[in-house]
């Protein structure tokens, strides 16, 4: 796949002194979902900021579509949709209106039938003349993407889109952010939600105070980081691990009656290390156990990983 | 040039316009009315003339650059600062438009208003006193040249201003005041010789000067002098402009 973004060595300081982003680089490939995902103030939207034109990059280079995104801003920005994250909007001002504003910012002919596609599309037709400070929270919400489709962008940005949102319409916004990716719509949200990454990203990256941290594709990032665990509830509860069964690194939990069993996933088992092993050792050493269960991490124990190792 | 740009800007702004007309007309409509009530026929039948013109007649030129002055002002720093204060600036800020854009379709629209409500006042005027317009063209001018100026300024105090005090600031503390010294209601000189010296620092004497000259033929100071001053003043807010657009001044972090 081709790359629709490119980030060169972006660093951010703001005014005050903050420096929100340091010496990012990252490559948006055309086509994907694209999750990026951190904790607040990690420098998401200052990123997103900068690729839209909305915050002026300290350092570093930025191309859209081969457009230098200074130089060549009007290039660069025409291809680009922004759904940001506060819902600002005109409160006055009718849904087709403030519609037809955004069509016409980003330098495309009037085009009705377009609006009214995407109008439906989310559900807000027969609000199109309502002022918008009557639409429920949701609905401004939808209409923050009704805006930026409205000029036909290959390039959404969803800046937390489903902060704040029930889980009907988040079902609801999943699904039309996967229509617009079948239709050739390059994807980049951001989240704190680590399900929605998991949900629906192609690619994951993760950033954390203005550094990313890493970049990789989502279930590779699962497959290499992800970890499995195997709880044994035991018939009795052990004071200390046996020395018979120290070499599969054991941990006792939960006042001596559970053991855990901390395995790689992809990890090929041998006779000598591995569940079989592991049991195999149990019954020689006579533990017995009531019950077992195995977890399996999910991107959020993978993400809250990544960050504490990064601090 | 993004012309849908200029378009979609210039027709939603109008929108506005639209949507608050009565009351942009109303309130203007109202304070002319009772300028001409109280300076007009109360007191303006005890003034002698100026210059020839009765008292009432005078002052038109005055009230519809003071009304055009404040309404100039007044839309334009509302129609950049609302975005700001509600956020939906991100917008304009990623959207493909240059500067001169932005410009020609916040100041067109603003200009395009208080143009408008000029036009009105002076209709309104007309139903006071006579009224007699003798350079047409100029009179045209430099209602052109006031109302894009200080639309300017008042884009300028927009971005400027960071809350709703600052915004009223300017207008009430300076604009305002130039106005009421600027000559709308006397000749300057009916002012003694220092104040009349004084009075040539303020930059509303030039355009008032100059469109009661558009109107009577009569001057404080030379019709020349006022267009080269107001020509001057639109320099110095375009410059200003430019810079706000080329640093990014309460725009963009």
């Amino acid at each position: 796949m081709s790359v629709i973004i490119n980030v060169a060595n972006l660093s951010k300081t703001y005014a005050s002194g903050f420096r929100a982003l340091r010496a990012v680089n990252l490559e948006i490939r055309q086509g994907e979902i694209f999750a990026l995902l951190g904790p607040n103030g990690a420098g998401k939207t200052t990123l997103i900021s900068i690729i839209c034109g909305i915050v002026r990059p300290s350092e570093g280079k930025v191309t859209v579509a081969g457009h230098d995104i200074i130089r060549d801003y009007r290039a660069a920005r025409s291809l680009i949709g922004l759904v940001p994250q506060e819902l600002t909007t005109d409160a006055f001002e009718s849904v087709w209106t403030t519609v037809s504003l955004s069509r016409g910012l980003f330098g495309k002919a009037p085009n009705p039938a377009h609006l009214e596609k995407v109008l439906r599309e989310l559900s807000l037709w027969d609000k199109k003349n309502n002022r918008i400070i009557t639409l429920s929270g949701g609905m401004k919400r939808r209409l923050l993407i009704a805006k930026a489709l409205s000029h036909e962008p290959q390039i959404l940005f969803l800046d937390e889109p489903t902060a704040g949102v029930d889980v009907e319409l988040r079902r609801e916004m999943w699904a039309l952010v996967r229509r617009l990716r079948s239709s050739g719509v390059t994807i980049i949200l951001t989240t704190h939600y680590i399900e929605e990454a998991e949900e629906m990203a192609d690619r994951v990256g993760v950033i954390n105070n203005g550094e990313i941290i890493v970049v990789e594709d989502k279930a590779e990032l699962m497959r290499k980081l992800g970890r499995k665990q195997l709880t044994l509830q035991l018939r009795q509860p052990l004071g200390e691990i046996p020395p018979a069964l120290q070499r599969h690194r054991l941990e006792l939990a939960n006042d001596g009656s559970e053991l855990i069993y901390t395995y790689d996933s992809r990890a090929a088992h041998g006779e000598h290390d591995g569940i079989v092993a592991l049991l195999d050792d149990l019954t020689a050493a006579g533990i017995g156990f009531k019950d077992l269960h195995t977890t399996q991490s999910s991107l959020e124990d993978i993400f809250v990983g990544l960050l504490r190792s990064g601090r | 040039m993004n012309i849908h740009a200029i378009r979609a800007i210039y027709l939603f702004e109008m929108a506005r316009t639209k949507r608050t007309l009565l009351q942009s007309i109303v309130s203007p409509v109202i304070s002319t009315s009772l300028y001409f009530v109280v300076f007009g026929a109360a007191i303006g039948s005890r003034i002698p003339q100026i210059d020839g013109i009765g008292y009432g007649s005078f002052i038109v030129p005055g009230l519809v650059m003071l009304s055009l002055l404040t309404q100039s002002l007044s839309n334009a720093s509302f129609g950049i600062y609302f975005p700001k204060f509600t956020g939906t600036i991100y917008e304009l800020l990623s959207a493909p438009v240059s500067y001169v854009e932005i410009i020609l379709s916040y100041v067109g629209a603003a200009a395009t208003k208080s143009i408008l409500l000029g036009a009105i006042i002076l209709a309104t005027a007309g139903l006071f006193v006579p009224l007699h317009i003798e350079h047409p063209f100029w009179m045209i001018l430099f209602l052109l040249l006031t109302a894009v100026t200080f639309s300017l300024l008042g884009f300028i105090i927009g971005i400027w201003a960071d809350n709703f005090e600052k915004l009223q600031l300017v207008p009430l503390l300076i604009i305002t005041p130039l106005t009421f010294l600027g000559g709308s209601f006397y000749s300057l000189d009916m002012l003694p010789p220092f104040w009349q010296q004084v009075s040539l620092f303020n930059p509303v004497v030039y355009l008032i000067s100059g469109f009661r000259w558009s109107f009577y033929g009569i001057a404080d100071v030379a019709v020349g002098v006022s267009l080269g001053m107001t020509m001057l003043f639109l320099a110095v807010c375009v410059a200003v402009v430019a810079w706000i657009f080329k640093t990014g001044y309460r725009l963009k972090a």
